[in-house]
């Protein structure tokens, strides 16, 4: 019998993994990475000519990272790796791949999704200034180039990686002007039983906001965002915000800005995997078992592609998708102590849907945004001219709204504007959210140049 | 406009010579065409919509508001292109330096 061909897509801590995994097992799979050298977003490698250590770069995760990156190193010649590499399509068992001119249709019999995640995002009046940036964004900007965003960064938003960033940057020699969260404190306080989950994590969180008001930092919370203020010669010069009632101005070259981060689920969603919608963080996810295996027979999703419950349960993930795509292709699965593994994922879960709770999606912003802010940066559509496709064409769905307006059309195909839009459809047409849908992942799922021959990968 | 990125550090890496609008600019062997370019500048390119100038927003290819053309019509996108001596990238009105085929 052939050796069956897994591919991974993905070569961050759930991908990587997942490809030790599946190489421990005897097979040899396929990694497809779109970034150059592996680690992903989260434990993204600087250039070769760069001299951090891996400390200064991950800090308390350093030793996670530098094993991730030394597992992938490892695995050359075990594993056939294709850096610079983007999966865009899959149809049945085929995946689809381009690297820059050269595409290739290649056969699978099982493939693990591990794809990541993109900050989510709410849209502020202003937000497409040059000097705004993601929160994410600001972090590889400091960890893969040594560079902040701005003189003066101003952080907006909520999650985790609002103080994270803030606190990496002050760390870094970077100015901070101010952080300002759109959660409540009462939002903080009602989910710490959830996040007493992983006492460690919790601990460093708090660390990291007593860090930032010991430096000084403007550390609000309970803003609501007004604008990002600036013009086009200068980009952002001033980022203004509602906080008790009161109007407050922040001088800043820079915003960094995200609330949370949403799932990479176009693949999942080419391969007609199964969603369901989550009420408490409000999107559609994509329906898994305890072992990452979706409703489709052969396709796996793992890591923060799935659920954002962070680099250590990714790892997790990664190993016990490769297990459950070993068992289905009946072949022996390494013992990876997948029941403790299992009850590790639970307690994680637990912090995952803590930190939901703790830094909500600020879904009511969406209602407020006045009718000229640009929701889709792409294609320059304002959240009045998506109320009109609502309201004159009929639209309280999506993907329709997305036919009359070109919201979500444009080349992020959704990514940045997709769940504000959902929720000002939700609110133009008074129908709550679940109704409105999602919007459906399309390919390419991102775009590729339309001269790419099958040429064979470099 | 002025530089928009602040070098926080890595700055003895050799430096790389491209041209930004016609402008020598020095970038650092390692740099991301996108630093390479806001570590001089302030933006990347003009919206195709009329709406200014942008500077790039995700840093992870997922936004693709960061293509930059250069001066011989290719099109690069900034946050995941290495920059390389000699580069060409023309930052506005990129257009009207191409040759009609008409």
């Amino acid at each position: 019998m052939a050796e069956p061909h897994v591919i991974v897509v993905g070569a961050g801590p759930a991908g990587v993994r997942a490809a030790e995994t599946l190489v421990a097992a005897g097979l040899r799979p396929m990694v497809i990475d779109e970034d150059a050298c592996g680690g992903g977003q989260i434990y993204r490698r600087q250039p070769a000519n760069f001299a951090r250590p891996a400390e200064a770069i991950y800090a308390s995760e350093a030793g996670k990272a530098s094993a991730v990156h030394a597992t992938l190193d490892r695995l050359a010649g075990r594993i056939d790796y294709l850096s610079n590499t983007l999966a865009w399509n899959i149809d049945d068992r085929l995946l689809y791949v381009v690297n820059g001119m050269a595409a290739a249709e290649l056969p699978f019999d099982a493939l693990i999704v591990a794809a990541g995640a993109t900050d989510r995002v709410m849209p502020v009046p202003g937000w497409t200034l040059p000097g705004v940036f993601t929160l994410g964004a600001a972090q590889i900007a400091l960890k893969s180039q040594a560079c902040a965003i701005g003189r003066e960064v101003a952080f907006l938003g909520t999650g985790p990686l609002l103080y994270l960033v803030a606190h990496q940057y002050a760390t870094a020699g970077g100015n901070v002007a101010a952080v300002l969260d759109t959660s409540a404190k009462a939002d903080r306080v009602a989910a710490l039983p959830m996040l007493a989950a992983r006492p460690a994590l919790l601990a460093r969180g708090l660390s990291y906001l007593r860090d930032l008001r010991r430096r000084g930092v403007p550390v609000l919370d309970g803003v609501v965002p007004a604008a990002i203020a600036g013009s086009q010669e200068a980009g952002v010069q001033c980022l203004t915000v509602r906080h008790r009632g009161r109007a407050v101005a922040i001088a800043c070259d820079a915003v960094a800005m995200g609330h949370h981060l949403r799932p990479e689920t176009q693949l999942a969603d080419l391969a007609r995997c199964d969603f369901r919608f989550d009420p408490p963080t409000r999107q559609w996810l994509p329906v898994v078992d305890r072992d990452c295996r979706t409703s489709v027979k052969r396709i796996y999703l793992a890591g923060d592609g799935v659920r954002i419950a962070g680099a250590d349960a990714a790892e997790i993930q990664g190993r016990l998708a490769a297990c459950a795509a070993l068992q289905d292709l009946g072949r022996a699965a390494p013992d990876i102590g997948a029941a403790a593994l299992r009850l590790r994922l639970a307690r994680m879960d637990w912090f995952r849907r803590g930190l939901a709770r703790a830094f909500p999606w600020p879904w009511r912003l969406a209602a407020s945004l006045p009718d000229n802010a640009v929701v889709c940066r792409c294609e320059r559509i304002t959240a009045g001219e998506l109320r009109a496709a609502v309201r004159a064409n009929g639209a309280p769905e999506v993907n329709r709204a997305k036919a009359f307006s070109r919201v979500g059309m444009g080349r992020c195909q959704g990514r940045y504007c997709g769940h504000a839009a959902a929720e000002i459809v939700a609110d133009a047409a008074g129908a709550p959210i679940e109704s409105v849908g999602r919007l459906r992942g399309q390919a390419p799922v991102k775009p590729l140049p339309i001269a790419a021959k099958g040429a064979g990968l470099p | 406009m002025p530089p928009r990125f602040v070098r926080l550090g890595e700055t003895g890496r050799r430096p790389v010579t491209i041209e930004i609008d016609g402008e020598p600019a020095t970038a650092l062997e390692g740099d991301t065409l996108l630093v390479a370019l806001l570590a001089n500048t302030g933006h990347l390119r003009e919206s195709e919509f009329g709406d200014g100038p942008r500077a790039g927003f995700c840093l992870m290819g997922a936004c693709q508001d960061c293509w930059v053309w250069t001066a011989e019509g290719e099109r690069l996108r900034a946050c995941s292109t290495p920059v390389a001596a000699g580069m060409r990238i023309v930052t506005r009105g990129a257009e009207k330096l191409w040759p009609s085929r008409m």
